[in-house]
């Protein structure tokens, strides 16, 4: 390691991170000793936190596609979000609502949702394989942002290509009356759509981890991800795994769509963009490259969001702390890029490239 | 082996022809049908529709697999199998009747458009294919031609759809100084049919020449002059530039001269932009702040509404206080993210952005913001007072001598020049951007220039080089948002109001496509770039909709074709010409990276 000077910059960094200390600290306790804002009940914690999971696991979804990207081919996909949009704007509009109109949807409910996961997860996989194929491959070995400028591009093609397909206006989605209500589970109540969706998230991402830890497929990926000239010489078709891994990464981010879909209910073609900036922010916290690290950032950055506003935000006597929410994301997303871009978690990747 | 080449063609084909059914799915031909190229004969949607099996063709033809004598069969083939996707949507909407409940654009007038208003949507969808397979003919026979007619016949096309496109500014501008007799003959709802043959042939005629004869002649006497020679003739260019702009406005009239002060101020943020990104190689997707820094700041120094202050400050002292906040803005923001490199440095940048945007939206910045509403009664950039009894006899005497061809500002009223309508507001824009243009030309080839340059390619063998990279880096972020904060402060007067709403990502997004589009780090694409992704889309109204569809293409197309720009800097074009023969010491730097 080469010994750097600790210059002005150094300083400013010091003092940043001990001021955004001090400023959750302070919020802290002026929640909980000086007694600012509303007075939360235990119950209520416990609701924040489980909605929290709920939204987190969502952008554990999405955030594996950036992952797994990231770690194949070290770009960020900024057009990941609108894989997401796609998939879900899709299945909305062209399996859904017909079904609901059809009155399908409430008579076999299960069966429709299946339809609904399918249809999503097969358009935003066709929209990644398209998008990679056009813009992504051809820009191999060109400079680092060339493919993150052509991602920008990819990203508004599609967000405005879907406005044109479905227009620009808030699309419905139909209520699915089985995860309608609340569920009581150890006496305390929950959104039954709340626990459905961290269910689901969890089943999906353990069959993904389990597919790249055990199957040729996920050797495949795991090789390229190791040394792509290497993975070459043992037979491995570098390109057709690069475009398997955002097959991938785009079906889960189909599965995200519809659970995203279910829980808010109303969606356009912008849809795209919080989330997506979410799930990077998530993919960076757990150490990008590293899926179970993408899982738990996704969680951890959901709990922040919903718990941060009513834990220190309202003890600083802000006002309207709630529109907050995805100003705490945006920080988290600055710092950790500031602060500790190899991750929380993430110390085996920093010490491997370094 | 004739298999694989019909396959090939059908595989081309149907690439496009999906191209041109997403096109009529997503609405681009029907907007683009309400405007007629050449009068009540062809409009641009069908110009957009017809291209495809004409690209089709040409496409099909060109591969070299292709006998000369089979070029006519796999175009004729290449274009019906365009026509296939196309001709596949006319068909399911006669089975799926409410297929406008899910697909919006899919409407009657489309279903119209393309099956040329038949009764039966089959038949007209038969003569869709006909019609397409006859272009493709056409544009496989294209390719036979020679290079030089190809491009001459190309940039006919291409300057006749531009004017029968524009034929309605164009008849705007001209009405006041053509006879209507003569105007009535020239333009229609579009081009007329007459003038339509007679440019096209025209253009391709003089281009032809150009190709010919007259660029070996104008290069050659180029070369050949000396360097006085070469100076007087930049002088007078610059001269002719300078009078040309001074007139514009009496010349554009109110409403063209408003769209030139949006791409001026595009322009501005472009040329701030730059020198992050172009000259130092700092992707910055969060422009925007400075823009928003400025823009509030100036509302809130100048303006009249409850959340400006009790004593205005007067609009060119809070210009100046307002390029100053930007800088310090751009300082501050800089400081945490320096150590960052290429695309963790853009996505931090773009946090920025969005927590500015967040918080000036959110309820509790609404004391001093206004919060959703904003901040109103921002007044008009004047000068008064001593500055405008020396200005204004100045400008009354130009006036005086330029007659009808008049500076856009009217100096006389009330002794004050008021900067609140476009043509007024053009000329304080006007000398911002020259004043940024040439700052950012001395720039180029400053000290500090050349410290970025080498940044920008290798910060690593930069920062070995000597080179304090931090300070550097520093320097080029708080001048990039010194145009930001000027931008900013200039839209607030301009607009009268200020709202959250007009800060958001996509302002930094449109000022990255467009030096992205005119070329990275060359001031002349940057001018050329506003025009483009701001200018026209502000032109033309039925492009307004798709103008961010055509941003997302715009950049990947130039990422992928033409990554130096439309216009690209010198340097650049050296760099890019290098690469054709790079050393091999530069291969295997490139190769250990």
């Amino acid at each position: 390691m080469k010994r750097k000077r600790f210059n002005y910059i150094d300083m400013v960094l010091v003092g940043l991170r001990f001021a955004i200390i001090g400023v959750v600290l302070w919020g802290i306790a002026g929640k909980f000793i000086f007694g600012i804002g509303v007075d939360y009940t235990a119950a209520d914690w416990i609701t924040f936190f489980v909605s929290g999971l709920s939204q987190g696991s969502l952008y554990a979804l999405i955030a594996l596609g950036y992952t797994m990207v990231y770690g194949v081919l070290f770009m960020i996909n900024f057009a990941h979000g609108e894989f997401f949009m796609a998939g879900s704007m899709s299945a909305a509009v062209l399996v859904a609502l017909p079904l609901d109109n059809a009155g399908y949807l409430q008579a076999y409910p299960i069966i429709s949702l299946c339809a609904i996961f399918l249809s999503s997860m097969a358009v935003s996989v066709s929209v990644a394989i398209m998008t990679e194929r056009v813009a992504y491959r051809p820009l191999r070995g060109a400079p680092r942002l060339v493919p993150l400028i052509t991602a920008i591009g990819a990203s508004f093609f599609w967000q405005y290509f879907f406005r044109g397909l479905f227009g620009s206006s808030l699309v419905p989605f139909p209520k699915f009356e089985i995860f309608d209500g609340k569920v009581g589970l150890f006496g305390l109540e929950f959104q039954k759509i709340d626990i459905m969706v961290i269910v689901t998230s969890i089943i999906v991402m353990v069959a993904l981890q389990l597919f790249v830890q055990r199957t040729r497929t996920g050797r495949a990926i795991r090789a390229v991800a190791e040394n792509k000239d290497a993975a070459t010489l043992m037979g491995i078709d570098v390109n057709r795994t690069i475009t398997t891994t955002f097959a991938i990464g785009a079906s889960m981010a189909g599965v995200a769509g519809v659970l995203y879909a279910m829980v808010f209910r109303q969606m356009n073609f912008i849809m795209g963009f919080i989330p997506g900036v979410k799930a990077f922010t998530a993919a960076v916290l757990g150490g990008i490259g590293s899926i179970p690290g993408a899982a738990l950032g996704g969680l951890f950055l959901g709990v922040i969001e919903a718990i941060g506003p009513p834990l220190f935000l309202e003890g600083l006597g802000i006002p309207g702390a709630h529109q907050l929410k995805d100003v705490i994301a945006f920080t988290m997303l600055v710092l950790v890029l500031i602060f500790r871009p190899q991750g929380i978690i993430g110390e085996k990747l920093a010490e491997k490239k370094a | 082996m004739k298999e694989n080449v019909f396959k090939g063609t059908a595989r081309i084909a149907l690439i496009i022809g999906g191209v041109a059914l997403a096109l009529g799915m997503i609405g681009v031909i029907e907007a683009f049908n309400e405007r007629d190229i050449v009068s009540d004969v062809i409009t641009l949607g069908q110009v957009v529709l017809y291209a495809c099996p004409l690209i089709a063709g040409y496409f099909v033809a060109k591969r070299e697999d292709v006998g000369r004598s089979m070029v006519p069969v796999h175009g004729l083939l290449g274009g019906a199998i365009a026509a296939v996707p196309t001709f596949a949507l006319l068909y399911i909407t006669t089975i799926w009747e409410t297929i406008r409940d899910s697909f919006i654009n899919v409407s009657p007038t489309l279903i119209e458009a393309l099956s040329f208003g038949n009764e039966s949507v089959l038949a007209g969808g038969m003569r869709l294919v006909l019609i397409f397979a006859v272009l493709g003919l056409v544009g496989a026979l294209f390719s036979l031609l020679g290079t030089k007619l190809r491009a001459a016949f190309l940039q006919a096309v291409a300057w006749v759809v531009g004017i029968g496109v524009m034929s309605e500014i164009l008849v705007n501008i001209l009405r006041p100084r053509l006879t209507s007799a003569n105007l009535k003959a020239l333009f229609g709802s579009g081009l007329n049919q007459t003038p339509f043959i007679f440019l096209l042939v025209g253009i391709t005629v003089l281009s032809l020449a150009w190709q010919m004869v007259g660029k070996d002649r104008y290069q050659a006497r180029q070369a050949s002059m000396n360097a006085e020679q070469k100076k007087r003739s930049s002088i007078i260019r610059n001269v002719l530039i300078f009078c040309i702009l001074m007139i514009l406005p009496s010349v554009l009239g109110v409403y063209l001269s408003e769209i030139f002060n949006n791409v001026a101020l595009y322009i501005l943020m472009g040329l701030g932009l730059n020198i992050a990104v172009g000259l130092a190689g700092l992707l910055d997707l969060g422009y925007v702040t400075n823009f928003a820094i400025g823009a509030y700041l100036m509302a809130i120094m100048t303006s009249g509404s409850e959340y400006g202050l009790t004593t205005p400050v007067p609009f060119w002292i809070a210009l100046i206080i307002c390029t100053l906040a930007g800088m310090a803005a751009g300082f501050t923001f800089a400081l945490p993210v320096l150590k960052m490199r290429g695309d963790y440095l853009a996505i931090a940048t773009l946090g920025f952005g969005e927590i500015i945007r967040i918080l000036a939206k959110s309820d509790a910045m609404k004391g001093t913001l206004g919060g959703a509403q904003g901040i109103l009664q921002v007044p008009a950039a004047k000068i008064s007072g001593v500055a405008a009894s020396i200005f204004v006899p100045i400008l009354d005497f130009i006036n005086g001598i330029l007659g009808r061809w008049d500076l856009g500002i009217i100096g006389s009223k009330g002794g004050e020049i008021i900067f609140d309508k476009p043509p007024q507001l053009y000329y304080l824009l006007l000398a911002c951007c020259l004043l940024m243009l040439i700052i950012s030309n001395r720039l180029n080839n400053s000290r500090v220039g050349r410290r970025w340059m080498a940044i920008r390619e290798d910060e690593d063998v930069a920062a070995a080089m000597g080179i304090n990279t931090t300070s550097a880096k520093v320097i080029a972020f708080t001048l990039s948002a010194a145009s930001g904060g000027l931008a900013g402060a200039i839209f607030a007067a301009k607009l009268g109001s200020i709202f959250p709403h007009s800060f958001q990502l996509l302002i930094s997004v449109n000022v990255l496509s467009l030096i992205i589009v005119g070329g990275l780090g060359s001031l002349p694409g940057i001018v050329l770039g506003a025009f483009a992704l701001i200018g026209i889309p502000e032109l033309l109204r039925e492009f307004a909709e798709f103008r961010l569809l055509m941003y997302g293409i715009a950049l990947m197309a130039m990422m992928l074709l033409r990554p130096e720009g439309l216009w690209p800097s010198e340097a650049r074009k050296r760099e890019l010409s290098r690469d054709d023969d790079p050393p091999p010491i530069a291969a295997s730097a490139g190769a250990g990276d």
